[in-house]
């Protein structure tokens, strides 16, 4: 009786208006700390707005921003599906980044069409095989998962700083990073295929359109095969899955390996795309934004990719509005972004019960009349 | 060269708030990561900013990028603007300063203690080792257990010119003096690590060492923090560090980012900024020992006459400091 | 005529649903008021609205004829209410004083508060015949004991009206009647309670009057002296209700699956069977009854490999599935024809989140019959539901629902029809009723029974014993993870089994009769 009362909200209410209510509250208390700061809220929004998607160029950067966002939220998303928390995107992309740079090295001579799929291969096989032995020590060991990824995360990061001031270190530089990749291995700009619908110059590159398979390829994985059902059982009710002889152990590791390898992805629109070298902390914490993307998308496709887009404009957006207004910094903007990912993933909850109970009263006199 | 100098001290008193200029330029500084009050080599370069708006009533626009993947968006958003010279600061800018040069031939950048070879670029280094060679005697000199340590931040060779200077300089005193030497870290959190820093130092000072030098921008603050523990002495770096210990802070090894950066400002505002390289040494007054209030009792007459004599040799070549 | 308790014209509505319409009910003062009804009736709604866990959206509640208003349930129990749980609300590793005077201590150091508790306890253990050790942890108790603790919880916290919730599910035979003559005694004392029970020979037993509920509302009153068993069932479903179940002889054939010497552990690594030996045959229901928690849950497990054995092995046709070494998984006895309905459907044999569509081809999920081009396809896999839903009677049909969303009784039509659909030559079914209103478990046993008439084999694990003895060729008594009895329904009385789940080897041997388990 008492389970009746949950989740009787239309859809658009549950996918449009509550979201749209967090997002609002987030960006209401941003504005009380600007307006506390002296400046004008109205005019820092505008500009974030103007920012992510005022001009040209903005638009390009909100989009390969949105293109981490999408790997990153992926790789979330599997893993939870599973029941499984990842909080490691960030090594694994990391080490994917290592892969695809090692793919493109090793075939520098090879031309755009093989190398690139080589370079897919590599991100997805590093990003997986990192992934890959947290997944074992929490099938195999019992050992919890979260801390595990978080780990690896500092792993990963030494791996690089190591690799990067030492073997793949550019001849002559001071700072780590690595030799620029071969032509033939960068990813075209998105202005370059769309240019004539009018999509502008700009950071955005075809790791976008990579991405946006990955995303079809998670929903069909995750809805219309064996594997991607036994992933759900598990995530969904782990006893169930034994009742129905789904090997949790399989699980674990197909679902771990598959978030690595979007995660590892990501490298593509970093190495590929813009930076054409490995840099140390290319990832920049885009890893764990991921895990309010996947919240805020609910783990559906389409979520992922809207959420996606939402926080590349707020990263764009933000930037700019920490260049425009100078009492401003960077780290209030950091502020706006957590309390994004406070609102949006943490507390999505708190209009729920409120709005349910609206919607109580207000269907129940027109139940009464019909 | 002390000409240079001369300029900017005639500048200073030509310059006055309401001789605006009909056109000012627009001027940009990008700073590292460390930020802009990193109380070391960013806040040098903002210092330098701050002296050129003072002296010449022209603001400028400065940005602090949260992460390396922001650099060459920040270069890019300045040059898309028209901004008339671009500084970036640091070693991190090399590759994306040389991007965005490329795809904006027209505009002037300045970038320090990077090497970017193109028509369009100005790069500043210092000769952070000749520096370094008088903070090593000064350390040398006040040893009492004559021996001495470094703690740099990274392995890579802009931090090796200050570690080669200054045993260069500790040795030219005592030539069998000791030496500790530790690297902080092998990523860029490296130059992010007081605790880190402060564990360094402890480590070194409980192996007898008495005067430890930093060269590793924040971190720095952990090594100072344990001299002023311990009652032990630390070297500060970049900017003038002696009030943040003072009697525990030795000297501190200067290094101009900010007459660089004041430098290229005044060379847009004046018009005569040029591309290329310079690299400035004790000769340029672009690297230094500091002296103030803060430690002028620690630095004896006699320090002072050898420092001034050591000094005079490197700029006319008689002491030739490697890197 | 002196009532102690009445509910006027009470209504609760959740949603669009109307839990509770218009309900009327009198207790009165001193007697036992039953009150019956199938699951989903309403008669937890009502309950929790007298006790004040729910507010009433209409009607009122009169207590000694004044009307009250209970925003919480500490409220109801300052007024004299007290409530026994289905689920016990005590704190296990804490003494049964400690437990009784949680909450109310009556001193600010507790050494005080329980020298103080105990000489009231003690009085009330008397009275009431409510004898249990006061200084025992609750986890050292038998369920039996604990419902004694509950019951001296609401008792030390001066409780007029007793309500007790379902309180001989979790009980045997044995234990049941001793909380009968407890009850008689509170009666007698002239205390009031109120039963709720879906068993109607509770309710002859030992009810003064009845009260009967049906689509929340209450459909009858009854003096129980003036009544029958037949007539209640009636009138909780709304129709004459058949028990007779048509089995046919079926021959005697080879054992289908045989268990040797299984010992398993639970899931805290305990001993959970320590040596259970039997076997099935085809075309023949094996019972097993026993107090649940003395290794049934295990034993399914094992034999439907979701739980490792620690010695021992299990044959399935012919084929060894499980050992000490090994044991063949859920999906791979599956394919060999073995079918399972779990104890607990929503724990084990359904994902209450997920559609009722997908729920039907769980366990199944590889099949090629549910594929198109390597992929599930939602058509084929929504065609398979519908024809379920059909063939099994299961409402409302609408595949794509969560199945959380239905209730008990469907869900367990789907879950049977699930396994059924696939032809196994054994079941697995662990408590097929439990939950699931009277309509529906007439459903359930002909498919089973069916099933049987066909030449499947059936294991059937049920803690109802009128369940067991209507349906099984055969019978085990399991106690303690051993097989304590075993014998035919026909020539058992329901007393000789209440002594083997009691853990008394032989049938014959008249023990006392009020004997505790553990």
């Amino acid at each position: 009786m008492s389970s009746v009362a949950t989740d009787n909200l239309p859809k658009w209410v549950n996918f449009g208006l509550i979201p749209f209510l967090n997002l609002a509250t987030a960006f209401i208390v941003s504005g009380l700390v600007i307006w506390s700061l002296g400046e004008d809220p109205f005019l820092a929004m505008s500009l974030l707005l103007e920012g992510a998607f005022g001009y040209g160029e903005a638009v390009s950067y909100t989009f390969y921003y949105a293109t981490h966002f999408i790997f990153t939220g992926l790789a979330v998303s599997i893993a939870f599906r599973a029941g499984l928390f990842n909080i490691g995107g960030e090594g694994q992309a990391i080490m994917g980044g290592v892969g695809i740079l090692l793919a493109v090295t090793i075939g520098a001579d090879l031309p755009s069409f093989v190398l690139i799929p080589l370079a897919i291969l590599g991100g997805a096989v590093f990003g997986g095989a990192w992934a890959a032995i947290p997944a074992y020590l929490q099938a195999k060991r019992g050992s919890h998962i979260v801390i595990t990824t978080i780990m690896f995360n500092f792993i990963a990061a030494s791996i690089l700083s190591y690799l990067l001031v030492g073997p793949l270190k550019r001849e002559g530089a001071q700072s780590p990073e690595s030799a620029d990749i071969p032509d033939a291995a960068k990813l075209d700009p998105l202005s370059d295929f769309f240019g004539g619908l009018g999509f502008p110059e700009g950071p955005a590159n075809s790791s976008l359109l990579i991405a946006l398979v990955c995303v079809f390829l998670y929903w069909l994985f995750i809805n219309r095969t064996h594997y991607g059902f036994g992933i759900r059982i598990v995530g969904l009710n782990p006893s169930a899955a034994r009742f129905a002889g789904i090997s949790s152990t399989k699980v674990i590791m197909i679902s771990m390996i598959l978030a690595g390898a979007m995660a590892g992805l990501m490298g593509l629109n970093e190495v590929l795309g813009v930076q054409h070298r490995l840099i140390t902390n290319f990832t920049a914490g885009f890893g764990f934004v991921g895990i309010a993307v996947a919240f805020m998308g609910r783990n559906h496709p389409v979520g992922i990719v809207l959420a996606a887009l939402l926080f590349g404009a707020i990263y764009q957006g933000g930037a700019e509005l920490a260049f425009e207004m100078p009492s401003v910094t960077r780290d209030l903007v950091i502020m706006i972004q957590g309390l994004v990912i406070l609102l949006a993933g943490a507390l999505e909850h708190i209009y729920r019960s409120p709005l349910e109970k609206i919607f109580e009263k207000f269907n129940k006199p027109s139940k009464g009349e019909g | 060269m002390k000409r240079i100098i001369y300029v900017i001290l005639a500048l200073f008193l030509v310059a006055s708030p309401q001789a605006t200029m009909a056109d000012e330029p627009k001027i940009a500084l990008i700073y590292d990561l460390g930020g802009k009050f990193d109380k070391s080599f960013n806040e040098a370069a903002h210092n330098g900013g701050v002296a050129f708006e003072s002296a010449t009533g022209v603001s400028y626009h400065d940005f602090e990028p949260a992460s390396e993947a922001q650099m060459e968006q920040a270069i890019k958003r300045f040059a898309r603007r028209g901004y008339d010279l671009i500084i970036a600061i640091g070693i991190s800018y090399a590759t994306p300063l040389r991007k965005v040069a490329e795809d904006y031939p027209d505009m002037h950048f300045t970038v320090i203690d990077s090497h970017v070879d193109m028509p369009n670029v100005q790069s500043v280094s210092f000769k952070e080792h000749e520096g370094s060679y008088l903070v090593g005697m000064i350390a040398a000199m006040t040893s009492e257990k004559q021996k001495i340590g470094f703690i740099g931040g990274m392995d890579i060779p802009l931090i090796r010119k200050f570690a080669s200077g200054y045993a260069q300089g500790a040795r030219s005193i005592n030539p069998d003096i000791e030496i500790i030497e530790n690297m902080v870290g092998a990523s860029p959190t490296a130059w992010n690590d007081p605790i880190r820093g402060g564990e360094l130092a402890r480590n070194q000072y409980a192996r007898g060492a008495d005067v430890i030098y930093s060269a590793a921008g924040p971190t720095g603050f952990g090594v100072i923090q344990a001299a002023k523990e311990t009652d032990n002495y630390a070297i500060g770096v970049d900017s003038n560090q002696n009030h943040l210990a003072p009697g525990y802070v030795l000297t501190s090894m200067l290094k101009r980012v900010d007459r660089a950066v004041e430098r290229a400002m005044l060379g847009a505002y004046n018009g005569n900024w040029h591309s290329g390289v310079e690299v400035l040494g004790l000769a340029e007054d672009g690297v230094d020992y500091a002296l103030d209030e803060h430690n002028e009792h620690l630095i004896t007459d006699d320090m002072r006459q050898r420092l001034a004599e050591a000094r005079a040799k490197i700029i006319s070549g008689e002491i030739v400091v490697n890197p | 005529m002196n009532v102690a308790l009445e509910a006027r014209h009470l209504t609760k509505r959740f949603g669009d649903v109307v839990a509770n319409s218009g309900v009327n009910m009198r207790v009165e003062r001193g007697t036992v008021h039953g009150l019956v009804g199938e699951n989903g009736a309403g008669k937890s709604t009502l309950m929790n609205m007298v006790f004040g866990l729910y507010q009433p959206d209409d009607g009122e509640i009169l207590l000694d004829g004044k009307t009250v208003h209970f925003s919480g349930p500490q409220e109801a129990i300052d007024m004299g209410l007290g409530m026994v749980h289905q689920h016990f609300k005590l704190v296990e590793p804490f003494t049964v004083l400690e437990n009784v005077i949680l909450g109310i201590e009556d001193a600010p150091l507790l050494g005080d508060a329980v020298s103080k508790a105990r000489t009231k306890l003690e009085a009330l253990e008397k009275s009431y015949g409510l004898e249990v050790n006061m200084d025992t942890p609750v986890e050292d108790l038998s369920v039996g004991e604990r419902q004694r603790v509950e019951i001296l919880k609401a008792l030390y916290r001066e409780a007029q009206i007793l309500i007790l919730d379902e309180p001989t599910g979790v009980l045997t035979p044995q234990e049941t009647e001793s909380l009968f003559e407890i009850i008689a005694k509170l009666r007698d004392e002239g205390k009031t309670i109120l039963l709720i029970t879906h068993k109607l020979g509770e309710i002859m037993a030992i009810t003064n009057n009845v009260s009967v509920m049906r689509g929340g509302k209450v459909v009858a009153e009854r003096v129980t002296s003036e009544t029958s068993a037949d007539e209640l069932a009636e009138l909780m479903v709304g129709r004459a209700v058949t028990k007779e179940v048509g089995k046919t002889v079926v021959k005697a054939s080879e054992a289908i699956l045989v268990v040797d010497g299984l010992c398993a552990n639970d899931d805290t690594m305990h001993k959970a069977l320590k040596g259970v030996s039997f076997a099935v045959r085809s075309g023949e229901i094996l019972g097993i009854a026993g107090v649940s928690g003395n290794g049934q849950s295990e034993l399914v497990e094992v034999i439907t490999g979701m739980r490792a054995a620690t010695a021992g092995e299990v044959f399935f046709d012919g084929v060894l599935t499980a050992s000490s070494d090994d044991f063949l998984k859920a999906d791979a006895l599956r394919a060999l024809g073995l079918g399972h309905v779990a104890e607990d459907r929503l724990k084990f044999g359904m994902v209450s989140d997920m559609s009722a569509a997908e729920n039907s081809i769980l366990g199944h999920q590889k099949d090629a019959r549910y594929h198109k081009h390597g992929l599930l396809n939602p058509r084929l896999i929504t065609e398979h539901c519908d024809d379920l839903m059909q063939k099994y009677d299961v409402r409302p049909p609408l595949s794509q629902l969560p199945v959380g969303g239905f209730s008990g009784g469907n869900q367990q039509k789907l879950a049977i029809g699930r396994e059924v659909e696939n032809n196994p030559k054994l079941l697995i079914v662990g408590q097929p009723t439990r939950g699931v209103d009277i309509g529906a478990i007439a459903f359930i046993h002909d498919r089973l029974v069916a099933l049987r008439n066909a030449g499947c084999a059936i294991l059937l694990v049920s803690s109802e014993l009128e369940e067991l003895m209507a349906l099984a060729d055969r019978l085990i008594v399991m106690c303690d993870g051993v097989v304590s009895g075993e014998g035919l329904p026909a020539k058992l009385s329901e007393k000789d089994i209440g002594l083997m789940m009691a853990g008394h080897k032989t049938p014959e041997h008249s023990g006392n009769v009020g004997g505790r388990v553990s």
